[in-house]
Formats: structure tokens, C-alpha cells, sequence
């Protein structure tokens, strides 16, 4: 089992393929996804990754959260998530997720707090059909009938259906396909709907039904370290700057000098 | 909202390469070219009518061609930028002053027909909103 991602939901649209067919879809997006810490069989009995997303205000932040973050050198994030791995999918900390973690058309189950509907009656809870219109049915047209039986069991059974808070809680959605995934924005857009409210966090896992696709990369799709690339930017602009330089600086011997360095320049 | 707003953008500018979609409005006549697949062969399909409606949401937007077929009033509903469409002509443009005609549903006859656009009219109504 490899590791999921902690996406948050943009919204949903539409994608036309090249075949005709339309597809809803909706919308995740990929904020920075990286690994914040490991936990371990040795020391905390089970293989899991600590995924953390989002940006963060660092004033906002407690200090001794400060102090985990600075422990696993990454920058703060808004939220932090836990998904359990096999010993062999264990990620190094400070990695960065891609969206290519999944490859498209394969199954997903995606996670999410739900919309919250306050307290709900058993109609919108449950699906109830509620009571007559006419027929001498007063004030309770959409209240639940009966709860039980007699004197016998003189009770009523747990789990009975009625009225109570609805929503706002952990809901997951299971198989849905992954349509298209965009790496340079961080886009993953996965087919039909996703629990949860706008702008709210979603957990996207391998789906527990499907098999995972043999392209799917394991133990998971990173991006390649943003630190290498940044120094590799900024060992080439150095160069350019010498090499400037030393252009400018040789005014008595510019002639022979310049055409060097243009040269240098184009290589 | 900006991603997705970005994000249909560009759906509706990979669409716009393939096929540049006229301009035209409810009263107007179109020749709407429908790709249709029959087993594997593809060929195209053709559905002349009235626009009654149109509807403008971004990469969401569509619009409905009502006809008279075989004395039977049907209506098809296109989204604007779908791929299935192969292009849109507009045969006649109709002078309306509603903005969906739904009230067509319940005329026949002479009693449906639309009135032509005059065409010396157009261009100084351009120039007016130009301005």
C-alpha cells in the first residue's frame, strides 16, 4: 500500500474529450504537498507518511508546532494528514508529492468532511416518505411514524433512523476515475463529485476496489527536488554575471577579449 | 473561482482552434452539423431550426434548435463548444424581441414564422456599439 495525497477541492466543471463524450469533473488542487514525517514500526508501531499542504502564516503557528516543522526542515503547512504504508513506501521527509502520483483512468477513493446540514429531520436524514397531507394527519406531516413495537420489547432499538445533526462529518467517495492530471499546476481532476465544501481538505487514496495500475509509480510520484533545480538556476546565473564581467573589464584588451567571451556566451 | 475560470478558458480556446463558432441568437436559423458515429464509420448529421434559446455560462453554454419534423415539434439542446459539433451555419437571421422564444412551443403554421432582420441596419448598429 503506497501513500495518497492531501488535496484541496477547487470546484467542479466539465471536460470534453476528443471522442464526444463530456465528463463532470471535479477539481483538485495540489498545494505543495510534501512529506513532514515518518512514522515508523520501531518507534510507533505502525509505517505511516505524515503528509502536510497549504501555506501557513509562521505568526499563526504555535511554538512548539514551529519546532516540528523546523525539525523536518520544510516549510509550515496549514494541514497535516497521516497515511498508512507499507515499509517499503515509506517517503523521505521534505519529498514533494505530484499529481502524477495517479495516473489517469485509474480508481481512486477520495475522503472528505462533508457540508454540514445542522440538525435535519428524518426526510432530508433518511429518505423518509413522512406522513399524509389530509386524511386527519395535523402539524406532523414530516415527522417519522412509528419507533417500535409493544409493551414487548418496551423499547426503542439503537440505531433507530430520526431526526439529528446531518453532515460535517468524514464521508468517503469510492472509485471515482481519475481524468486528467496537471503537473505544472498541480490540477488533478478526478470524475464526478467529491464530499466536501469548496476550498475544503480531501484525502485522494489508490481505490480499496480496483487494482492499482501497473504505470502508477511506487512507492509514490514526486517532483524532482525544487533546492537541486533552484542551485542549478543560480550556478548558471553566477556563470552568466563572470562572464559579463569579464567582458566589461577587459577595455584595453577588448578587442581580442570580447569575441572570447561571446563565444563562451553561445556555448 | 480563478482556476476553474482559467481552466475553462482554455477548453474553450482548444475548442475555438477546431471549429470557429458563428455569431448569432435566438430567431436566427441554423445548420447545425452533428458528428455521428454509426459502428465505426463517423458521418455527419445535419439539424436545420429556429435557435429559440441560448445560454451563455463559459465552457457551459448552449443553445436549443427547435424544428418541425413530419408535423412533430422537436428540440435539441447543443452545448456550444461540444466536439460532436462539426460547425454551425446560420442560414436566416430572424428579428425577435425576446431573448428565449419559448412561446413557439405552443404556435404552427404561419402563426410561427419569424419576421427576417432587415440587413441595412446591422452595420450602423455596429458602429454604435463600437462606440
Amino acid at each position: 500500500m503506497r501513500t495518497g495525497l492531501l488535496a484541496r477541492k477547487v470546484g467542479m466543471t466539465r471536460l470534453f474529450m476528443e471522442d464526444g463524450r463530456h465528463v463532470p469533473v471535479t477539481v483538485l488542487l495540489l498545494e505543495n504537498c510534501q512529506v513532514t514525517g515518518q512514522r515508523t514500526e520501531k518507534t510507533h508501531g505502525y509505517n505511516a507518511v505524515q503528509l502536510g499542504a497549504g501555506p501557513v502564516k509562521v505568526k499563526n503557528l504555535s511554538k512548539a508546532v514551529r519546532g516540528q516543522f523546523a525539525k523536518a526542515k520544510v516549510e509550515p503547512k496549514r494541514k497535516l494528514v497521516e497515511f498508512r504504508v507499507d515499509a517499503d513506501a515509506l517517503l523521505e521527509v521534505g519529498a514533494e508529492l505530484s499529481v502524477d502520483h495517479f495516473v489517469s483512468g485509474q480508481h481512486v477513493d477520495v475522503s472528505g468532511i462533508s457540508i454540514g446540514k445542522g440538525f435535519a429531520g428524518v426526510i432530508k436524514r433518511h429518505h423518509f416518505s413522512g406522513l399524509r397531507a389530509t386524511h386527519g394527519v395535523s402539524v406532523s406531516h414530516r415527522s417519522h411514524g412509528s419507533t417500535g413495537q409493544c409493551q414487548y420489547p418496551g423499547k426503542v432499538f439503537k440505531g433507530k433512523k430520526m431526526a439529528g445533526h446531518m453532515g460535517a462529518e468524514r464521508v468517503t467517495a469510492q472509485n471515482l476515475v481519475v481524468v486528467r492530471t496537471v503537473d505544472a499546476e498541480g490540477l488533478l481532476m478526478v470524475r464526478g463529485a467529491v464530499p466536501g465544501a469548496r476550498n475544503g481538505w480531501v484525502l485522494v487514496k489508490d481505490a480499496a476496489k480496483h487494482p492499482r495500475p501497473d504505470e502508477a509509480p511506487y512507492p509514490a510520484g514526486l517532483r524532482p527536488n525544487k533546492t537541486e533545480e533552484a542551485k542549478a538556476a543560480e550556478a548558471k546565473a553566477a556563470e552568466a554575471k563572470t562572464e559579463e564581467a569579464a567582458a566589461e573589464s577587459g577595455d584595453d584588451g577588448a578587442d581580442a577579449a570580447a569575441p572570447e567571451a561571446g563565444k563562451a556566451k553561445k556555448d | 473561482m480563478n482556476i476553474l475560470e482559467k481552466l475553462e478558458q482554455q477548453e474553450i480556446a482548444a475548442r475555438a482552434e477546431n471549429a470557429a463558432i458563428p455569431d448569432f441568437g435566438p430567431g436566427d436559423t441554423l445548420r447545425v452539423n452533428v458528428k455521428v458515429v454509426e459502428g465505426t464509420r463517423e458521418r455527419i448529421q445535419v439539424f436545420e431550426g429556429v435557435c429559440i434559446a441560448r445560454k451563455n455560462r463559459a465552457l457551459n453554454s448552449a443553445f436549443t434548435v427547435r424544428k418541425i419534423s413530419y408535423g412533430e415539434g422537436v428540440e435539441r439542446i447543443f452545448p456550444l463548444y461540444s466536439p460532436q459539433i462539426s460547425s454551425i451555419e446560420v442560414v436566416r437571421r430572424g428579428a425577435v424581441r425576446r431573448a428565449k422564444l419559448y412561446y413557439l412551443r405552443g404556435l404552427t403554421g404561419k402563426r410561427a414564422r419569424i419576421a427576417e432582420k432587415r440587413d441595412e441596419r446591422r452595420p450602423s448598429k455596429k458602429k454604435t456599439a463600437k462606440n
